[in-house]
């Protein structure tokens, strides 16, 4: 019986006892080359499932480019309500974590278990500093009743508090819930998706803690890699188009 | 498969980056992110927009060239990587043909 087919992994495979005379490590499938090969076919597939990604939010923000268009000053309004301090703290956070991920990377390619689950559960801690401080934005969103379609509140927007905003028609101001309803479509996406990569964070640490990468195998923590990084460049893209691009002067 | 073959290719793929470019990337995207804040508190027209984006492109390029290695990959990655933006700027450039040959207003 070929025992790649019972132990997927080269703990299992130890313990299983089975025979196993192939010249290969046990984490090399049967169905490839070498081991270039597999890390190859692994990354190729990886970065397929980052273009969706790349499609499935390039769609919101096309749909944010096109209704800044139409709605422009409704959007310019509704953008200078978010806090810009927290808005850098939390690109300045994740980017962090990106860093802290690429060094786990490299810790898993130089063998250091120890290292390799220092880096990722620093990983774990940035991303999750940078959900809090999303959560207390959203708080301040509803605070101010500004999430669309919960007792949302155009006062802000017909009479501003601040005395360099221009006071909007009500029917303008009523479309400041479409940006809004985009802010929170793509950072809720952003941060689901950062939610399931914490989630498998803690599985990779895990399995990091009984040695699984730290012994050639790399590719798991290579590709999660991909998926962080992924999801730190789409912060990049959003941080300026929500934030940044019309601040009152 | 002889064992030369094995040790060519595996000598070929992998390329381990070392903490100093990922330090030196980190710093760069650090830099960049308060140039970026700082700037968007000046007032330059639609310029705010277009250097923005420039910059947050500059940013996504680094992460993608040495956070995910694609600088040094195979050209197998490396078009994957160019074919799948491409497609991406065709779908929203072929909207955006429909859009601004109606009404474009302010950005």
């Amino acid at each position: 019986m070929d025992s790649q087919s019972i132990a997927t992994t080269p703990e299992e495979l130890e313990s299983s006892g089975l025979p196993h005379a192939h010249d290969h490590p046990a984490f090399m499938r049967h169905h490839f080359e070498d081991i270039g090969q597999q890390r190859e076919a692994a990354s190729f597939g990886m970065w397929v499932f980052l273009l969706t990604e790349v499609m499935f939010f390039g769609g919101l923000f096309c749909a944010y480019l096109i209704f800044r268009n139409w709605y422009h000053p409704a959007f310019v309004a509704g953008s200078n309500t978010l806090d810009i301090t927290l808005g850098t703290t939390n690109t300045a956070v994740l980017i962090g974590s990106s860093f802290t991920m690429a060094m786990a990377v490299y810790s898993a390619e130089m063998r250091r278990k120890g290292q390799l689950i220092l880096f990722l559960v620093l990983t774990i801690v940035l991303g999750s500093v940078f959900l809090g401080i999303k959560a207390v934005e959203y708080h301040q969103k509803y605070v101010d009743h500004h999430i669309p379609g919960m007792n949302f509140s155009i006062q802000e927007f017909v009479h501003p508090t601040n005395p360099k905003a221009i006071p909007l028609a009500p029917d303008m101001a009523e479309k400041t819930q479409l940006y809004f309803f985009l802010y929170f479509a793509m950072t809720g996406m952003h941060a689901l998706h950062m939610i399931i990569g914490i989630g498998m964070l803690f599985f990779l640490v895990a399995r990091a803690s009984k040695g699984a990468f730290t012994a050639g195998h790399v590719m798991p923590i290579e590709n999660f890699g991909l998926y962080w990084h992924f999801v730190d460049i789409v912060w990049i893209f959003l941080f300026p188009l929500l934030y940044l691009i019309s601040r009152y002067r | 498969m002889t064992e030369k073959t094995k040790q060519t290719h595996q000598d070929a793929e992998v390329h381990i980056v070392r903490p100093p470019v990922y330090l030196a990337i980190f710093a760069a995207l650090m830099v960049l992110t308060a140039l970026t804040t700082g700037i968007s508190f000046i007032d330059l027209g639609v310029f705010n927009a277009v250097i923005a984006l420039a910059i947050a492109c500059v940013k996504a390029s680094l992460v993608v060239l040495f956070f995910m290695h694609i600088h040094y990959s195979s050209r197998l990655l490396k078009l994957t990587v160019a074919a799948g933006l491409f497609t991406f700027m065709l779908l929203i450039s072929l909207t955006m043909t429909d859009y601004i040959s109606r009404a474009w207003g302010m950005f």
